[in-house]
């Protein structure tokens, strides 16, 4: 077995025991990406200088006796719109090609602290737009399961890496499905946190009242852990939650006894693959096995989600990415007048999926539309919130796929954007709501995985994990690994 | 035809804090460029604003001396346009819930009382400089203000002269000044002022077309900038044309405004709620707080001069027109006890050395304690003023206690009958003509009697003893 | 029904500081429009009395103490600079008139 197919708790086993040291691990990581990554090309960036050099000194410390972080020695890959100071961080993007950011993301710095060890960057869907990472300006990233399909986006790059041995773990961010969708498509566990929950101080903003970072591992446990290692409050971030941060290993007890389960019909109606709808009324039958209720409830307003987000973050992704201008950082289109310069930079920086978000949320935002669209759906926002407000009176949790389908071929939606929206249907009502939400592999169909969402209340991600953990130790299907 | 003009201001104002609005860089000015900067103000992928609690004080500050309501609630909103000098192509402002709104300020004009309405203040970042090189293809760009905050404060079109709008800029200037919260320069940028400026037919209700001035860089610009577009917007209409709303620069070489050009597209902001920053809840107890915080502010002051001080208005106006002037004053008189004579010593002599050397009042070397005490000392006539204005001559040089310098120089004045008899009667044996002639009924002659006595006292008498005690004499004589 | 025309294609490209050659706006019309039928569905919806939400999280009043913090060397803040010169960042030149 790999050095690295193991769960955190089992690497931190092994280090103690001496079995292996931090530089072996990160070794083994960096050995994998060179076996495998021309296949899957989950990364754009290697600091394999940067890595061994922090192995080292974290076996100097563990040598020493030193007491390590909640993250010891563990190798990750981190999603390049997350700012790593002095490692290019390109956002997937040909405008940010060379940009060498000046200082660190929170979360870095949380992960520095937790002596995890980075050892590189990974790919997205260019400025996380786009749910299959075709949308990178560099390269697409091939989903490990199936090199011929999309591994989701935006965090595919992370999904993939995670799915194919790469690395232990990986951070995503989740705008309206970005960390779940792919860990569905890639077999692959994912949180998004609740919003507030983790600090948004130095991820690149793509709409920033919807954007999350969060895990991406290969078991739940692993999951709390790293939520673990990044949450909490943040003085640089004003919209970070002031909330205490409880022990997510409270959560890994395996009991459900008693735990109430709303599956709303709209995610699982029309449009839902027939083996996505079985795998997860199996995974219902589980949780049913295994003490808790389930019941049918609906979500009226789901409908509506995926309209009401694709007028907002577009809204917001105009203003965020109106600062790559040339001015400052990034590639400059040489002009003679300063218009020019603008309109040439933007032009050729942007890939078209960027573009055409811009376009979308600068005319709904723009003077005469901003009331019927800007306005009418942060209104419907409200609408969808409260829908699951009415919920969490009632139920402890909402299950659901994370995607309607699996994992789909590359090429196979890239002309069409609306239909390529639709496949965030599932997600999309979450990030609205702004609450926690997993995805944790519940089988497959066809031969490729399947994701199953477990959603909770704001600031309650103890009990999803409590529920993704009870699944996982009730069943076989997080043990899968693709053949490469 | 008869016109009213019809004036609106739009003046922005950068507050007094230490670091920036939305992060830590230093606010000082003059800094080499580039060097007040950090990701955040930037506009670095991924940084986040953090509000300075101090800009929101130091607005709501200002906004109770303008006598704003303060917002229960209010929240910051981006207003989107692109531009060298802003970093992250949108400007944190406040667009729908401004920090306050509905004020007033009282100003004079031609001895009348007048009521400007204050529309709104809200709070937002400052942009960078940008610097064209003389005939060079580029433009240079310096971020060290950006983020600097300011307020903006927006005029009802109350005003009706380009002179009304000097004064109550300057007005408002004194208001701002007294509250601390800024330091409004004009010459540093720190006070900006924008002016739209319309004309209509006396007793119309409607208002003209208004055009936009920028660049009025000191309060006399504003006056001429504003009085040379009042007289080519009077001249357009009164030969029958119409005037084009548009934004217009002052010129301040050749006195003239010149359409701004370059910015001919139409401005959408596409303004909405900054998704960075959560709102701002302002309860009562807040406001209280604050309030209890402002000072006393150049009207109250004045009044208090007239009422406890006895000063004239004329006086009271004066003292009260400077901040600086002011406050000295009022150390002054702690000291002494004796407002008027302190407001006398502060407007005539202290501004006489102050307007002659062409330096500030802060800079007066004098503290106005030991101005206080000078006046104390003739006051309880220990000198006379005449040694006191010698006295004061050193002070200005040597801020020294003036009881020091008079104990050591034995300037202490005579005031004491037998002490000054013996130099009378020498000074009356020694003029026996001039006795004779004042007895002859030249008043004059006890004048010349009086200064040889205060010559042979080196100034020292009490110059009513003096003559006292020289009347006594001659009447035995 | 036409949710924007081509010519506000254009506009907003402007706005938005983008330049789209004739392929580019004719199939951006069309996907907009595409796309913004799709978001007239959100008008079934009776949202009169309705508060929009603009932050999920009902937090209010966060703020930092006026405190300097160290700037960064101006070395860093030119670092990523296209194009610099004597400590200021430069830019071709607006066009006048």
């Amino acid at each position: 077995m790999s050095l690295l197919d193991r769960p955190i708790q089992e690497i931190h086993d092994g280090l103690r025991k001496k079995d292996f040291s931090v530089r072996e691990l990160v070794e083994a990581s960096l050995q994998r990406i060179r076996a495998v990554d021309e296949q899957v090309k989950a990364f754009l960036t290697l600091d394999e200088e940067g890595a061994l050099k922090k192995a080292n000194a974290l076996d100097r410390r563990l040598a020493a006796g030193e007491a390590g972080g909640l993250l010891f020695g563990i190798p990750a890959g981190i999603k390049d719109n997350i700012v790593t100071k002095g490692v290019r961080t390109t956002c997937a993007s040909k405008i940010l090609a060379h940009y060498e950011p000046i200082y660190n993301a929170t979360v870095m710095d949380k992960l520095d602290a937790a002596d995890a060890v980075m050892v590189g960057k990974t790919n997205m869907d260019e400025f996380a737009m786009g749910s299959s990472t075709e949308n990178s300006a560099f390269f697409p990233t091939r989903n490990p399961w199936d090199l011929e399909r999309v591994p989701g986006g935006s965090s595919g790059g992370s999904a993939a890496a995670v799915a194919a041995g790469e690395v232990v773990f990986a951070l995503g961010s989740d705008t309206g499905g970005s960390i779940r969708q792919p860990a569905a498509y890639c077999g692959v566990v994912g949180l998004k946190p609740t919003y507030g929950r983790v600090s948004r101080f130095g991820l690149v903003a793509f709409a920033s009242s919807l954007d999350q970072i969060g895990p991406i591992t290969r078991t739940v446990a692993d999951a709390a852990y790293v939520l673990q290692a990044i949450a909490g409050h943040d003085p640089y971030d004003s919209t970070s939650a002031d909330v205490e941060v409880p022990d997510y290993t409270a959560a890994l007890t395996g009991d459900v006894k008693g735990l109430k389960i709303a599956v709303p019909k709209e995610y699982l109606g029309d449009g839902i693959d027939e083996g996505v709808r079985r795998r997860v009324l199996e995974a219902l039958e589980v949780f049913a096995s295994l003490g808790a209720e389930w019941e049918e409830v609906s979500l009226p307003h789901s409908d509506y989600a995926v309209a009401c987000y694709y007028l907002i973050a577009p809204s917001e992704a105009s203003s965020n990415l109106a600062r790559y201008d040339g001015v400052r950082y990034g590639v400059r289109a040489e002009a003679d007048n300063l218009l020019d310069m603008y309109k040439q930079t933007r032009s050729q920086g942007f890939g078209p999926e960027v573009k055409r978000r811009i376009m979308l949320g600068t005319f709904a935002l723009s003077s005469g539309y901003y009331d019927a669209y800007y306005l009418k759906a942060q209104k419907v926002r409200t609408l969808i919130k409260r829908d699951f407000e009415r919920l969490f009176e009632r139920y402890d949790v909402v299950i659901g796929p994370t995607a309607p389908t699996p994992a789909f071929k590359l090429g196979e939606k890239v002309d069409d954007p609306l239909t390529m929206y639709l496949n965030d249907i599932c997600t999309i009502p979450v990030n609205l709501a702004g609450l926690p939400a997993i995805s944790i592999p519940c089988g497959f169909s066809d031969g490729l995985p399947v994701g199953l969402q477990i959603i909770g209340k704001p600031f309650d991600e103890l009990t999803v994990l409590r529920a993704a953990y009870a699944f996982e130790v009730h069943t076989d299907h997080h043990k899968a690994r693709p053949a490469l | 035809m008869n016109f009213e003009t019809v004036i609106g201001l739009e003046v922005h104002v950068e507050l007094a804090t230490k670091s920036k609005i939305f992060c830590g860089c230093s606010t000082a000015f003059g800094a080499p460029p580039n060097t007040n900067v950090c990701p955040v103000c930037l506009g670095h992928p991924g940084v986040l604003p953090v509000l300075n609690r101090q800009a929101v004080e130091y607005a709501m500050k200002a906004a109770l001396a303008l006598n704003c309501e303060i917002a229960e609630v209010c929240k910051f909103d981006r207003k989107n346009y692109f531009y060298p000098d802003l970093p992250k192509a949108y400007q944190i402002s406040q667009y729908d819930q401004p920090l306050a709104k509905n004020g007033w300020v009282d100003i004079e004009v031609g001895g009348r009382k007048k009521r400007v309405g204050i529309a709104r203040l809200h709070l937002e970042e400052d942009a960078g400089k940008s610097f064209h090189a003389e005939g060079g293809h580029h433009t240079l760009v310096d971020f060290n203000r950006v983020g600097v905050p300011l307020i903006e404060i927006v005029t009802e079109p109350d005003l009706r002269s380009p002179e009304e709008a000097r004064i109550f800029l300057e007005t408002l200037r004194l208001i701002l000044l007294y509250t601390g919260v800024s330091d409004v320069k004009m010459e540093e940028g720190s006070l900006r002022c924008d002016a739209n400026i319309s004309l209509r037919p006396v007793g119309a209700d409607a208002f003209g077309t208004k055009t936009e001035l920028k660049n009025l860089n000191s309060f006399r610009f504003v006056q001429k900038g504003l009085e040379y577009e009042e007289r080519r917007q009077r001249e357009i209409l009164t030969a029958g044309g119409v005037v084009e709303q548009e934004t217009r620069r002052w010129d301040e070489q050749k006195e003239i405004t010149v359409p701004m050009r370059g910015k001919e597209e139409a401005h959408d902001y596409r303004y909405f709620p900054e998704p960075d920053l959560v709102r701002l809840v302002i309860d009562r107890a807040w406001v209280e707080q604050v309030k209890a915080e402002l000072p006393e502010l150049p009207d109250a002051r004045r009044e208090r001069y007239m009422r406890d001080y006895g000063l004239s208005a004329y006086d009271a106006g004066v003292l009260t027109a400077s901040k600086d002037l002011s406050d000295y004053y009022e150390k002054v008189v702690e000291h002494c006890r004796d407002p008027k004579a302190a407001a006398n010593w502060v407007m005539v002599e202290l501004m006489g050395h102050v307007n002659a050397q062409g330096i500030e009042v802060r800079d007066v070397k004098l503290s106005p304690a030991n101005l206080g005490k000078l006046i104390t000392l003739i006051h309880k006539g220990t000198i006379s003023g005449k040694i006191a204005k010698e006295i004061f001559k050193e002070l200005l040089e040597t801020d020294r206690d003036p009881e020091a310098i008079v104990q050591e120089k034995g300037l202490v004045q005579i005031a004491d009958p037998e002490a000054l008899r013996p130099i009378v009667l020498q000074v009356l044996d020694a003029n026996a003509q001039s006795v004779l002639d004042y007895k002859n009924g030249k008043d004059r002659a006890l004048g010349f009697l009086v200064g040889q006595v205060m010559k042979a006292t080196k100034g020292k008498a009490n110059p009513e003893l003096v003559n006292r005690l020289l009347l006594e004499e001659i009447a035995v004589r | 029904m036409v949710a924007i025309t081509r010519e506000q294609v254009e506009h907003v490209a402007d706005l938005a500081r983008l330049s789209l050659t004739p392929e580019e706006a004719e199939r951006l019309t069309e996907q907009l429009n595409q796309i913004l039928a799709f978001a007239h569905k959100l008008n079934e919806l009776d949202t009169s009395g309705v508060e929009p939400t603009s932050h999920v999280l009902p937090l209010a009043n966060v703020m930092r103490d006026d405190e300097v913090r160290p700037s960064i060397p101006r070395e860093e803040a030119l670092k990523n600079a296209p194009d610099h010169a004597d400590g200021l960042f430069r830019v071709p030149k607006a066009i006048e008139g």
